[in-house]
């Protein structure tokens, strides 16, 4: 039945990723048990100090990125932040400082000091001062003339400008919408005709697009399903096909690719894994696990039926055939005596995708031994792809946590315990002890 | 536009056409973090720029400094804007302002600065630049042909401009040399959706139907065409569910027991939808099924999320969520 034709650029660049990770993998599994140990350990300290040094002082080749200052500043920070590392309180003033002089007198946050204010480095520093937290770093907000700025950047349309005269899409929606709700300048006036816009942008595939009849995409995915959740429209979205979308974005590399056919890379970890965690956030409220579908109809799941099953698949944590076999491909994990243990504050069925298939992609291919985190083998570090990477880390560790406050079992994380990261809010994306702290802060509550 | 004096990297300070103008050093303040180690040229471009976008000095100079700024850092989207408010000032030839951005596309086609300034330039050339922008799309799109941008910025220009004749050519021809391709896949929904020639999906639909089917019998494994195949009933479930070229497939690829997870899995979708389902589905599902100790449960939907759980282990957890959702047996 299948005729066999040279392989197409997208089969062969699979292939050529596949090849890199599954050697990686096999390495792993030949090794002695005490160096598997490492493979999978965080490297925090090495983490730590690349993020430290990029705060302190760039090479010339950053320039760049000389108009995404504040999100550079968001990706070092958030990441020190979950290793729940600590900034030189004077290098968190020169942030502060910093910060100020990138905001602009009429509202909102340029890419550095003077530039345009631009709605995704004002996300970024918003974020930025949200995860240095304190007194000091969310006064110097100016939540007014950032409000009056949003109301100038809205389009009729519903969505948003990036910038004055800039372009309108999903990432735009999602950090107007983002920043109005952690400060609590959300309205009216902001959301009107927001759901309808980013409902234009599911496709047919169930994710969603940057614009209108653009291809289903993670990062935009990501961006649409939080802003619906944020103004409350959330059962607009035709959410059974969404997650359908997004369980096969996960690869047999145990790591998620943005789009369909396309490849792995490190940052989807958080964009596609964080989809997880905004569904499984959607139903803490309720006791069982519910999930709303598109058509408004609720469903749970009963732990007994799937109490046997589960026990299998967690035993095994799924299986990695040797030869790569794409029949059944997900990655054995070697994780010790795992049972089924539904105790306090943990769900009763797994994750919707395979937590630990991906942390062994992010600990095994995305680290750089010498620090930070990258999209796959063979490409470089850098600080955006350390921010995703471990943001997805954190996620994956939770992913079994019904109750945040409880630290997640053993067999949630994978590698040693010490790997534990710290919970994130998944709507904003900053660590969630920050986000309590602001939201009283600008609640007042 | 030919090249200034501007482009050939010299210092500014140098030069006398720009003796009047004092340079504003950027407001870094005492102690800035992530500071950039500017190289000498960088820096003083940047200062330039911030002066004479201070003073909102919109001449040609100024056109020509926006130049230089953008060859350094093709993301300083504040200097794209300003070079906007120049370029209209000066009523400048816009055609020109195509090649420039494509100078700078050859070297970065990803950046999403260059492809907005690129739909304001077409958005005041109108319908006349449509040919030759159809045409540069297709070139950065033989080179990358799932560029994101590209493709945005081509869905604008057929809905803005039109062009629509000879899509489902390309989106074809493009699908010739790779079936894989799922932005190929998403345009070709686009156009027989959206194109005002082709009468609309349901017009459409038996003729995708076929060409899909092909797609998922030469390549059972390949996920586009499934999800297209679905896309094409988007609002018409019932249509889905009685249209046996669909339902057949499935059961052709699950008898080569080979590749066969998406055929099961819109086995699956379709029984959901309320697809009855005759003896030659169940005979191919039980076929799949190789286990002594446990039989294949009665229920053949549920049968289906059991042997997927195996087979596509990878998303075990979400098979059984979907069995779990199954409607309860009568």
């Amino acid at each position: 039945m299948e005729s066999f034709t040279s392989p197409t650029v997208t089969q062969r660049d699979q292939i050529l990723v596949e090849q890199q990770v599954f050697s990686i993998f096999k390495t792993f599994y030949d090794m002695p048990p005490s160096s598997q140990s490492f493979m999978l350990e965080l490297q925090r300290e090495n983490h730590v100090e690349y993020l430290t040094n990029g705060l302190k002082q760039l090479g010339p080749s950053f320039c760049v990125l000389d108009a995404n200052r504040p999100w550079i500043c968001y990706w070092i920070l958030h990441s020190i932040a979950l290793t729940d590392e600590f900034v030189d309180p004077e290098l968190e003033d020169n942030t502060i400082d910093f910060l100020s002089r990138c905001q602009d007198p009429n509202g909102g946050y340029g890419g550095g000091p003077g530039q345009l204010p631009h709605l995704a480095t004002t996300y970024a520093a918003v974020n930025s001062l949200v995860t240095l937290g304190g007194d000091k770093a969310l006064s110097s907000i100016n939540r007014e003339k950032l409000y009056s700025f949003m109301r100038q950047m809205k389009d009729a349309s519903g969505g948003f400008r990036m910038h004055d005269g800039g372009e309108i899409d999903v990432r735009a929606c999602y950090t107007a919408i983002s920043v109005a709700s952690l400060l609590n300048i959300l309205d009216d006036e902001l959301v009107q005709n927001v759901g309808n816009y980013i409902l234009s942008c599911q496709t047919y595939e169930g994710g969603i697009s940057g614009e209108p009849g653009s291809e289903a995409h993670g990062g935009y995915t990501f961006c649409g399903l939080a802003t619906m959740i944020l103004i409350n429209e959330v059962n607009r979205l035709d959410l059974s096909s969404l997650i359908d979308w997004v369980v096969f974005r996960q690869g047999v590399e145990g790591g998620f690719q943005g789009r369909t056919n396309k490849l792995v890379d490190g940052c989807y970890s958080f964009w596609q894994g964080g989809i997880f965690a905004l569904i499984k956030r959607l139903n803490s409220t309720k006791g069982e696990r519910s999930i709303p579908l598109g058509d408004g109809e609720d469903s749970t799941a009963s732990s007994d039926a799937t109490e046997e099953s589960s026990n299998k698949d967690l035993s095994q944590g799924g299986s990695h055939s040797e030869k790569g076999d794409h029949h059944d491909t997900s990655s054995r994990v070697n994780v010790d005596d795992i049972s089924h243990n539904s105790s306090k504050g943990h769900a009763k069925v797994d994750p919707l995708f395979n937590s630990l298939a991906l942390q062994q992609y992010i600990l095994l291919c995305s680290q750089d031994l010498n620090g930070g985190l990258r999209d796959k083998p063979g490409k470089s570090r850098d600080h955006y792809h350390t921010c995703y990477c471990l943001s997805g880390l954190s996620v994956c560790q939770r992913s079994w946590s019904e109750d945040e406050d409880a630290p997640p079992l053993p067999r949630a994380v994978l590698g040693p315990y010490s790997n534990l990261l710290e919970p994130i809010h998944p709507l904003y994306n900053v660590v969630l002890d920050r986000y309590q702290e602001a939201h009283e802060f600008f609640t007042g509550s | 536009m030919e090249s200034s004096e501007e482009d050939r990297g010299e210092p500014l300070s140098r030069m006398a056409e720009w003796r009047d103008v004092t340079p504003l050093p950027q407001d870094d303040g005492p102690n800035p973090v992530v500071p950039i180690a500017y190289k000498e040229e960088f820096r003083e471009t940047m200062d330039y720029f911030r002066a004479i976008y201070k003073a909102d000095e919109r001449s040609p100079r100024a056109l020509r400094l926006t130049q230089r700024a953008i060859h350094l850092n093709h993301g300083n989207y504040t200097v794209w804007h300003f070079r906007r408010l120049v370029l209209e000032a000066l009523n400048t030839d816009l055609d020109e302002e195509l090649d420039f951005i494509q100078r700078i596309a050859s070297s970065n086609s990803k950046n999403y600065q260059l492809w907005h300034h690129r739909r304001w330039v077409i958005e005041r050339l109108g319908s006349n630049a449509r040919a030759k922008e159809l045409h540069l799309i297709k070139n950065i799109l033989s080179l990358d042909a799932k560029n994101y941008h590209a493709w945005s910025h081509r869905q604008w220009v057929l809905q803005a401009l039109g062009g629509w004749e000879d899509e489902l050519d390309y989106c074809q021809q493009l699908l010739e040399q790779d079936i894989f391709n799922n932005s190929a896949w998403n345009q070709k929904y686009f156009v027989v959706t959206r194109s005002p020639f082709l009468g609309g999906l349901t017009a459409m639909r038996a003729s995708e139907v076929r060409y899909s089917v092909e797609a998922v019998v030469a390549n059972p494994n390949n996920e586009c065409p499934w999800r297209y195949l679905r896309g094409l009933y988007k609002d018409d479930i019932e249509s889905l569910v009685n249209n046996r070229e669909i339902s057949s497939v499935c059961s052709k690829v699950i008898n080569t027991k080979n590749n066969y997870i998406f055929a099961l899995k819109m086995l699956l979708d379709l029984l959901c939808y309320g697809f009855q389902p005759c003896q030659e589905f169940r005979d191919a599902v039980v076929a799949l099924w190789t286990s002594d100790t446990h039989p294949l449960d009665p229920d053949l939907a549920t049968a289906i999320c059991d042997i997927l759980e195996h087979v596509d282990s990878l998303r075990a957890s979400y098979w059984i969520w979907r069995k779990n959702k199954l409607p309860v047996a009568a």
